[in-house]
């Protein structure tokens, strides 16, 4: 045994330090009753939780506090989840608590949080499995109770918006144990029988008892299946169920369903009018640019005085044709100066003009032109060609 | 146009004002989206300014098909 005298302080630190450090002190859940329940003007919550043996103080801060979704009351039954730790000041031990729910329902959030890792697990959840919205939806699918305020809401917020979707309404039971079969049920046959391009589908506020439908195994199923994109919208901030873990987009509340599923009519409206706008602007663009190129052309000496400009034109024609007749012109002279050149000369060689300067052609008998002495013998008949005769004589 | 519906309608509307205000296209193709264009918007106005919301409610029929009835909001 340690014989070590500690003080007071001293002591109360060590056994700080034991419980900081058990792990099970450090998020642990607790039933009870609860007693002594004050909320403080700070807003922090300080109660007791006993039982027949023995009793814990507690406290829960402001933070904490706002997310309960019951009214706590003294002679409540609770499970109250949170850590414990030490004030060495009084010696004393408090658990602050993170989360009071009523017991009985402790199972449904187990159950829940067990539902949601193991669908999470599967990818159920996976923002790549969601499908985009349509933009105008011409038919929705709203799966509520048809009674209460959330198919009056979204029926009313959806005709205020965009009284040009269609909205068809299938009625389901939103709670109870026959609730998630027929909401799954509507589901199935809203896409089977094609009847809508967009499914909305929730519930009014409750409590965790009454949104259960709405955290079943098969519900969530059956959104992830559906082909047709799903909005949920359950209860109310901060509820939130595993349907609004799975579907395509989760909307706050039923109204909200409906202002996130459909357009605005006003924007739309507005929207067309701008775009009215930009055509008339780009036409008018349009036709300013090329009526300044049509001026800018007209300004051109060719448009400005056509008849000048031909006028020219047919100038250069004349004078071009002027000098292409005095070219061709030259040429025929000067070809025709030639040939009279070389019919002069040809004719000058010409024999019959020879033969006027008084030379003969003396021929044979037979016809062959006598060139040399040795050609004939004397006593031969030969012919004598002269200029215009012919005469015929004996070689001597 | 009456079997256009509002969406197929507002995308030919853009795609009209993307191509007149790129202004690379001949003055009478210009001109002629001009006018279909404004037919659409006038057509978008009109199915804006008479539409009215319509309710029903759905129940499987005997047949197992679709049957629509009206539904009741004041329930």
């Amino acid at each position: 045994m340690d014989n070590r005298i500690f003080d007071v302080t001293e002591l109360n630190e060590h056994i700080k330090d034991l419980l900081d450090r058990d792990p099970i002190l450090n998020g642990v859940y607790v039933r009870g009753e609860l007693s002594n329940y004050k909320v403080y003007p700070s807003g922090h919550h300080y109660f007791t939780m006993k039982d027949q043996d023995g009793s814990l103080r507690c406290v829960m801060f402001k933070g904490s506090a706002s997310k309960m979704r019951f009214k706590p009351e003294n002679g409540m039954k609770i499970i109250a989840f949170g850590r414990i730790a030490v004030f060495p000041r009084d010696g004393a031990y408090q658990l602050y608590v993170n989360e009071l729910t009523p017991d009985g329902v402790g199972d449904l959030y187990v159950a829940f949080e067990q539902l949601k890792e193991k669908l999470y697990k599967e990818g159920l959840f996976d923002e790549r499995h969601k499908k985009p919205l349509p933009r105008f939806p011409k038919r929705i699918a709203v799966i509520t109770s048809s009674a209460g305020a959330a198919v009056r809401d979204i029926i009313r917020v959806l005709g205020k918006r965009w009284p040009l979707s269609k909205v068809i309404i299938l009625p389901v039971r939103v709670q109870g144990t026959e609730a998630p079969a027929e909401i799954v049920g509507a589901i199935k046959y809203a896409n089977r029988c094609k009847v809508a391009d967009l499914i909305i589908t929730g519930r009014g506020g409750g409590s965790i008892e009454d949104l259960w439908a709405f955290n079943d195994e098969r519900v969530a199923r059956a959104i992830f299946d559906s082909d047709i994109p799903v909005i949920s919208a359950v209860g109310h901030e901060p509820d939130v169920t595993i349907a609004d873990f799975v579907a395509d987009l989760r909307a706050a509340t039923p109204s909200n369903a409906a202002e996130l599923g459909v357009p605005d009519i006003n924007d739309m409206r507005e929207a067309l009018l701008g775009m009215e706008l930009r055509t008339g602007q780009a036409l008018r663009r349009e036709l300013k640019s090329l009526r300044q190129r049509l001026t800018d052309l007209q300004q051109k000496r060719v448009m400005l005085s056509p008849k000048n400009y031909i006028d020219d034109k047919r100038m250069l024609v004349d004078y071009t044709l002027g000098r292409l007749n005095a070219a061709s012109q030259r040429k025929i002279t000067g070809a025709r100066e030639k040939y009279i050149r070389l019919a002069a000369a040809l004719d000058a060689m010409s024999p019959l003009k020879v033969l006027g300067r008084g030379y003969a052609i003396a021929r044979t008998s037979d016809g062959t032109v006598i060139k040399k002495a040795s050609d004939i013998k004397s006593g031969d008949k030969i012919k004598v060609r002269l200029q215009k005769d012919e005469i015929s004589a004996t070689v001597d | 146009m009456d079997k256009l519906t509002f969406e197929q309608a507002i995308m030919r509307i853009d795609e009209i004002v993307k191509t007149l205000e790129k202004g690379d296209a001949p003055l009478e193709q210009s001109l002629s989206l001009f006018e279909e264009g404004t037919s659409l918007i006038k057509f978008c106005g009109k199915l804006l300014d008479s539409a009215e919301q319509k309710v029903v409610r759905l129940q499987k029929g005997p047949d197992g098909e679709p049957a629509e009835t009206a539904f009741d909001i004041t329930e």
